[in-house]
């Protein structure tokens, strides 16, 4: 065996959240405040304190720096700290970028936080210049390279992923109904939740009948505007041995992406053979290799869910089924809890529970495999997290009990 | 400024260019589409760099193309996501792929034609849509 592996060199052993809410309705708590209570959530979760913290792991869209959050915790040191590059792409790397910190000894306790509050920051025009009324994360003046796409109107995510999609439809037949799947499979499966935003059922017919907003996307293709903040412990198999669950192991973790996919959605000149897909296939292969497993083996699978159809393109990166097959995999009920052959979203993704970028779906993971899940997958063993379909990096993390 | 139904409205266009860019937007001013192409290996490389992508030489020359393309991709905005837009709705925004550029794709709103016929593949031609201090490249489809 390698080193050069984190397949069980790092264990994540506490999760915590905020409670979730619409758009603006955490004020007057700050961004800050949401992320500080999520930490001390998750460290009373793993049976640890402030004082046995000493690394941050983050990723691009944490709106939150560390510096702030040691001197307000009263860190004692810190002795790592780092984010991935980019966006929601990294939510599930951060976890491994914990975990590399923890297996080279650089940190023993790492913390990872994502809060949001999209009170002044609306993610649904995250290009458009904010000069002109942007007011997304991404929202900047006008760069040499974006107005290539912002000059023909193209300046929203959901705009953006649409192209993906529409050409995902035209080449392999996909239909809105196989969306409207995604969409009701992952509503059903928040219902059950207390910590959902939606939790009436969502019929095919209120599905067809909403909005459209981006073609193909129409409203509940989209997953939600949130606030709210979640935060992970990663630290050493030796140390989560006597803590307060049973450790839930790392088997691996990669971030990045073909350099060509680059930056993907907002420049749409990725290679013909990966165009319609979530950049995730180089990912995909890293973190199976370094697993020693394959998507047969995979219990449960979280997938970073912003838009319906990006879903339908990792269940096909992720060799779930083939290229071009995910809207007759999803139609044949493959992805429902508790019948599917793969439940996804058990929690009710970014969709229908809340939209925390993607670090609830690290917190499901753990769940799951804790055996603790409101909508338990019964004895799953090994759970798949992904990051958002983004421009570099994408990412993904394997787990197991 | 006046807003037309299916083209951005000219307040959101904007000409930001570096050295690598700029040539392009001269020529577009003068309804001239000009794709740079590494003099060293031939290949195209778009949205204009400084740098080729396969073998990273600065070296470049602006080849003029006629614009005819294939639809690759495409979305129909039916929803304003930013103020402004609401009365250009609904605007069609295709990717469209030129022949002979080894796949440099184009963004542009696709004018002159129903969303609902709108299809994946269908030939479309060039068009040039005049703001104030330039133009920007548009589409309609061709027979």
């Amino acid at each position: 065996m390698t080193d050069r592996t984190l397949k069980d060199r790092a264990a994540i052993v506490g999760v915590g959240a905020t409670p979730y809410y619409r758009r603006g309705r955490s004020l007057p708590q700050t961004p800050l405040d949401l992320a500080i209570k999520a930490t001390l959530a998750a460290l009373d979760d793993a049976g640890l304190g402030a004082d046995d913290v000493d690394g941050f792991a983050l990723y691009g869209g944490a709106f939150v720096d560390t510096s702030l959050l040691a001197q307000i915790l009263g860190i004692p040191e810190v002795r790592f700290t780092a984010g991935l590059t980019g966006g929601g792409g990294g939510s599930a790397g951060s976890i491994g970028l914990a975990a590399a910190a923890v297996a080279t000894g650089m940190a023993d306790v790492v913390v990872s936080v994502l809060t949001l509050q999209q009170a002044h920051m609306r993610f649904g025009a995250s290009f458009a210049p904010r000069s002109k009324g942007g007011a997304g994360a991404y929202s900047a003046p006008s760069t040499p390279e974006s107005v290539f796409a912002s000059n023909s109107g193209l300046m929203a995510p959901g705009q953006m992923f649409a192209m993906l999609v529409q050409r995902h439809m035209h080449l392999y037949g996909t239909t809105r109904d196989h969306l409207a799947e995604v969409a009701i499979s992952t509503r059903n499966n928040a219902i059950t939740r207390e910590t959902s935003l939606m939790r009436d059922p969502l019929t095919r017919e209120q599905y067809f009948d909403a909005r459209m907003i981006s073609e193909p996307f129409g409203l509940y293709d989209y997953c939600m505007e949130c606030d709210g903040a979640v935060a992970v412990i990663t630290t050493t198999p030796e140390r989560a041995k006597d803590l307060r669950h049973p450790p839930v192991q790392v088997m691996g973790s990669a971030a990045g992406g073909a350099g060509r996919w680059g930056q993907a959605i907002t420049w749409m000149g990725m290679p013909d053979e990966y165009f319609t897909s979530s950049g995730h296939r180089p990912i995909a292969k890293r973190v199976y290799e370094m697993a020693g497993v394959g998507p047969a083996d995979v219990d449960v699978a979280l997938f970073y869910d912003h838009f319906t159809g990006m879903v339908l393109l990792q269940l096909e990166d992720y060799g779930f089924c083939g290229i071009g097959e995910s809207g007759p995999f999803v139609a044949e009920g493959n992805i429902r809890w508790p019948e599917g052959t793969l439940p996804v979203n058990t929690h009710g993704g970014n969709l229908s529970e809340a939209y925390i970028i993607g670090m609830t779906h690290v917190k499901e993971a753990v769940e799951q495999l804790r055996g603790t899940a409101v909508n338990q997958v019964p004895d799953a063993d090994i759970a798949l997290v992904t990051g958002g379909p983004a421009s570099i990096p994408v990412s993904a993390l394997l787990l197991h009990r | 400024m006046v807003t037309r139904v299916g083209v951005l409205p000219s307040e959101f266009v904007s000409f930001v260019a570096n050295p690598a860019t700029e040539p392009f937007w001269t020529a577009a001013a003068e309804h001239r589409l000009v794709l740079p192409r590494c003099t060293n290996c031939d290949t195209f490389r778009f949205p204009p760099a400084a740098f080729c992508w396969v073998c990273r030489r600065q070296d470049v020359e602006w080849v003029e193309h006629d614009g005819n393309g294939e639809l690759y991709s495409f979305t129909v905005l039916r929803h304003a996501v930013i103020p402004g837009l609401a009365e250009a709705l609904p605007i069609v925004i295709g990717v469209v792929e030129l022949p002979d550029t080894n796949g440099c794709r184009l963004i542009g709103d696709i004018l002159g034609c129903p969303p609902e016929v709108v299809e994946i593949g269908m030939p479309v031609a060039l068009e040039w849509y005049d703001v104030d201090d330039g133009s920007v490249p548009c589409f309609r489809p061709r027979a």
